[in-house]
């Protein structure tokens, strides 16, 4: 794992796990269109998942630990192979011009630390609810509808830039991850790479339909 | 055509090195890049000044001897093409064109534009080789060898390592380098035996050298004189991975 490829596939499995948990957090935002009932009986079957097996909010807890773990990981691999970066070319060029095509993949660390603070934003917002209207005992669809309400327009603009910071990210490195773990075979490359495209626009429209909707009144 | 150059000038290891502008006149579009800079530096030694030093051999674009980063672009903006395959006609009348060495820790200034490559070698003794029984060459049909894995390893097999890769890389890695090296023994059947082991200790060597990681940028591979093609650097993962999976 001290390898610097051995960082690569650290990154390349915790951004995996990340992405899933990205995919089944979406599907679950948007129960928000089915009504807050619906919601909230999401909201709430995530933490009786397995009961009686085992008790309130195991399943939660153990998906919260893995995620904690990925963010962890993913950050610790990403620095210490920028740092290696850096070392490894101690003179700048006077002039330097990119050749491959794609700017998203030159915007992966500053996309990455966007992406860090957002998250600490949106956890103070909708799950301590520090800075929501509503604040931690509102029901999650009350404090969902409240957070992006028309009047704090601004809030919603930071997910919109955030959420598009996500997809950039999930561009480049959703096809990386592939590569990274020698998945990529000559012929499958493009499909990965239309594929990874895909993902990531899935992603934007599906985490961005929520907030748009209930800034805009579509969502009451 | 009457140019400037911006030249990247150091007069060893030791000292720190300035970009030192001068003018070249009457060069002829047919010229090569590298004889442009031969006319320049005529030039220089006539004046008693000290000439450019550069690295060359070939000239054929085919021994990966001479490199440097021309306008920002390793080998310059021609793709696929070596500094010495590269031709005047391609730049503009009057233009002022800026030439750097390839720039990594692990590939330090000799002098000017010519860098100690010697860490490609390295990795290459730490396993770019097959251990085989030497002697007459046995008869080509003797061991089958797949058609696509025989044009595959031999795309691999065309890297000339020049370094421009590393000079490309905003990362300063060797990843294609290493990759094509790995690769191109990894697909053919005498390279099977030392596969796995192949690929760690060279992965390996190229960590210790100062390379820094792939992040799959793709730079490598749009500056490569041979278009060394991205997906060895998955090949060369596959079997690293393998490697510390036993």
């Amino acid at each position: 794992m001290g390898s610097s490829n051995g960082k690569k596939a650290v990154m390349a499995v915790t951004g995996a796990v990340m992405v899933l948990f990205l995919v089944l957090h979406m599907l679950g935002n948007l129960k928000i269109f089915f009504g807050r009932d619906s919601f909230n009986d999401y909201a709430h079957a995530l933490r009786t998942l397995l009961e009686p097996l085992a008790p309130y909010r195991t399943v939660l807890t153990i998906v919260e630990i893995v995620l904690v773990a990925s963010v962890v990981l993913h950050m610790w691999a990403a620095i210490s192979l920028a740092r290696r970066a850096g070392k490894a070319r101690p003179v700048k060029y006077v002039a330097k011009k990119s050749q491959a095509s794609g700017y998203t993949t030159h915007i992966m660390r500053f996309g990455g630390l966007t992406i860090a603070l957002f998250v600490v934003w949106h956890l103070l917002d909708l799950t301590f609810g520090v800075v929501n209207p509503k604040g931690f005992d509102a029901a999650p669809a009350d404090r969902m509808v409240a957070g992006f309400d028309p009047s704090r327009w601004w809030v919603t603009l930071i997910y919109v830039v955030a959420v598009v910071m996500v997809g950039l990210h999930l561009r480049h490195g959703v096809w990386s991850a592939f590569q990274t773990l020698g998945w990529v075979g000559r012929t499958r490359t493009r499909t990965l790479r239309l594929g990874a495209g895909l993902l990531s626009g899935v992603l934007v429209v599906g985490f961005l339909a929520p907030p748009l909707a209930i800034t805009f009144g579509v969502v009451q | 055509m009457n140019l400037t150059l911006r030249v990247w000038r150091q007069s060893g290891p030791s000292d720190d090195g300035r970009m030192v502008t001068y003018q070249v006149e009457d060069v002829s579009p047919d010229m090569s890049f590298l004889e442009m800079l031969d006319v320049l530096n005529e030039r220089l030694i006539l004046e008693g000044d000290d000439p450019i030093a550069f690295d060359h051999d070939c000239r054929e674009g085919i021994c990966g001897m001479c490199g440097m980063v021309i306008n920002g672009v390793a080998h310059g903006e021609q793709r696929a093409t070596t500094t010495c395959q590269l031709h005047m006609r391609h730049f503009e009348d009057g233009a002022t064109i800026t030439i750097e060495p390839w720039r990594a820790a692990p590939f330090p200034v000799v002098k000017d534009l010519v860098v100690d490559r010697s860490a490609f070698d390295r990795i290459i003794q730490a396993g770019g080789f097959v251990s085989v029984p030497a002697g007459s060459a046995p008869d080509a049909h003797s061991i089958p060898v797949r058609k696509e894995d025989a044009d595959d390893a031999f795309d691999a097999a065309t890297c000339i390592g020049c370094g421009a890769c590393v000079a490309a890389c905003p990362n300063g890695s060797a990843s294609l380098f290493t990759a094509a090296k790995i690769t191109h023994l990894s697909l053919l059947p005498q390279g099977q035996p030392e596969r796995v082991s192949r690929a760690k200790a060279m992965v390996d060597q190229m960590d210790a050298e100062g390379f820094g990681g792939c992040t799959n940028t793709g730079e490598c591979t749009a500056v490569c004189p041979k278009g060394i093609p991205l997906d060895t650097i998955a090949q060369m993962n596959s079997d690293y991975l393998k490697a510390n999976g036993k």
